[in-house]
């Protein structure tokens, strides 16, 4: 099986672990990510008013390129996919605009790809139970804490990968590889996203919402599909550390855990770009 | 706080433009605060997403456009999720983003954006921050 892939901006750069890992995932399951011949920034944001059509045009160049190479295309980010996803329902559905975003990019695109995460790639095509059959490593006994964020899951109607309230894809994954999933109420809350620019001090609050409400759960790590989250959950525990919260957590991509689980070579997991080392960790656990 | 009502604001342009961009109808918020309740900004907002939809309601501009609540949502779309009415007070706040960033106003200038967020920074936050925050 071989599933035309699109890495994105950040993948291509400091977030180099999430794509290595995925692919090196990817081949130890049977199956290879292509990445897509051609590609662009997909804008990073889909336009809320639906008057900025001008913004669908980024993204639905990476979709004319990516229908060259198939019917489907994967992705790991969450923003990309929810950029993605997003732009390919409305040029699907909405047909004044498909043809303004046509015309502007002189393409004939009509929206008939299948934009899917990596992770529905795992769950629907490979599925968790073949996962779980290939842990070579098994994470037994890790309290992880998945966390969702807001990209991957809203607007559910859009969306559509998991329940909008109480999704479970990444405990799914997680259990298959051994860990114990730990809930938390802030899952589903933001990190602060692109509010790192400009006014850290919100983005501390909200990561901190979040770091403390897994913590407090018992959660040891916290997974993420999103370079954003992971950037704003690391950051902003510095910044606690100035204060009284010295948490320590690592936060890792989920495919830096799958690898690991998958007996993947750790020079491709980029484990020693994470801020807080899950090594030390797994060691004493025997892992 | 003192609220004008005037047949002028009640009908004003401004909130036309609101509608015309975010594409959603102020009347449909019948002001339950499902919104406010959902968003994790809204503490640091003078005007949560709530006030800021009944505000425009009553047509009051200078007030809206005067508070931060705009430059700090930050999308998540929990209000829209939450909202019994389906009104999406993300949009209407990108809306008026929009409104300030398309007369070339610039909420971030880039010359004074540090360094270390720069060069440290998931690509996507740089992109999506200027697309939020610069015309
Ligand atoms: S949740 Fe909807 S109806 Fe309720 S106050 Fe917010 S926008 Fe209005
Ligand atoms: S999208 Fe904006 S207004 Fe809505 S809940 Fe999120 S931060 Fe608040």
């Amino acid at each position: 099986m071989k599933i035309a892939y699109y890495p994105g901006c950040t993948l291509n750069t400091v977030a180099k672990g999430f794509d290595t890992s995925a692919r090196e995932s990817a081949v130890l399951l049977g199956f290879e990510l292509k990445e897509l011949n051609q590609w662009n920034c997909c804008g990073a944001a889909f336009p809320l008013t639906p008057d900025n059509v001008i913004g669908l045009t980024a993204p639905t160049k990476v979709l004319v390129n990516a229908r060259k190479e198939g019917d489907t295309v994967t992705t790991l980010c969450s923003v990309c996919y929810n950029v993605l996803k997003r732009t390919n329902k409305v040029v699907r559905d909405d047909k004044e605009k498909r043809g303004v975003v046509n015309s502007f990019i002189e393409e004939e695109y009509d929206g008939g790809l299948n934009v899917i995460h990596f992770l529905e790639v795992l769950r629907d095509k490979v599925g968790f139970e073949k996962v779980k059959g290939a842990v070579k490593r098994s994470l037994k006994g890790v309290k992880a804490g998945a966390y969702y964020g807001c990209m991957l899951l809203r607007p559910f109607e859009d969306i559509g990968i998991d329940k909008a309230e109480g999704p479970t894809i990444f405990e799914d994954l997680l259990k298959a590889l051994g860990c114990e999933t730990v809930e938390f109420p802030n899952k589903i809350e933001c990190c602060g996203a692109h509010l790192a620019m400009g006014n850290e001090a919100v983005v501390t609050k909200l990561s901190g919402n979040v770091l403390n409400s897994a913590k407090n759960r018992g959660a040891e790590i916290i997974v993420t599909s999103c370079p954003l989250c992971q950037y704003n959950l690391e950051n902003s525990q510095k910044k606690l550390a100035e204060g009284s919260g010295n948490l320590q957590m690592p936060i890792l991509y989920f495919t830096q855990l799958l690898g690991l689980a998958l007996g993947q070579d750790e020079g491709s997991l980029g484990l020693e770009k994470n801020l807080f080392d899950v090594r030390p960790m797994l060691k004493v656990r025997g892992i | 706080m003192q609220i004008k009502l005037t047949k002028e604001n009640l009908h004003s342009e401004f909130v036309k433009l609101i509608e015309r961009i975010s594409g959603e109808e102020l009347a449909n918020c019948y002001q339950c605060g499902n919104c406010t309740g959902g968003c994790p900004v809204s503490y640091a907002m003078d005007f949560g997403p709530r006030e800021i939809i009944r505000l425009l309601q009553l047509g009051q501009e200078d007030t809206v456009k005067n508070s931060n609540s705009m430059w700090l949502c930050v999308g998540c779309l929990q209000c829209y999720c939450r909202c019994p009415k389906g009104v999406s007070a993300a949009k209407i706040l990108e809306a008026l983003r929009q409104i300030t960033l398309r007369k070339g106003e610039d909420h971030e200038q880039i010359k004074e954006i540090p360094f270390p967020f720069m060069k440290n920074a998931p690509q996507q936050a740089i992109v999506c921050g200027f697309r939020k925050f610069v015309s």
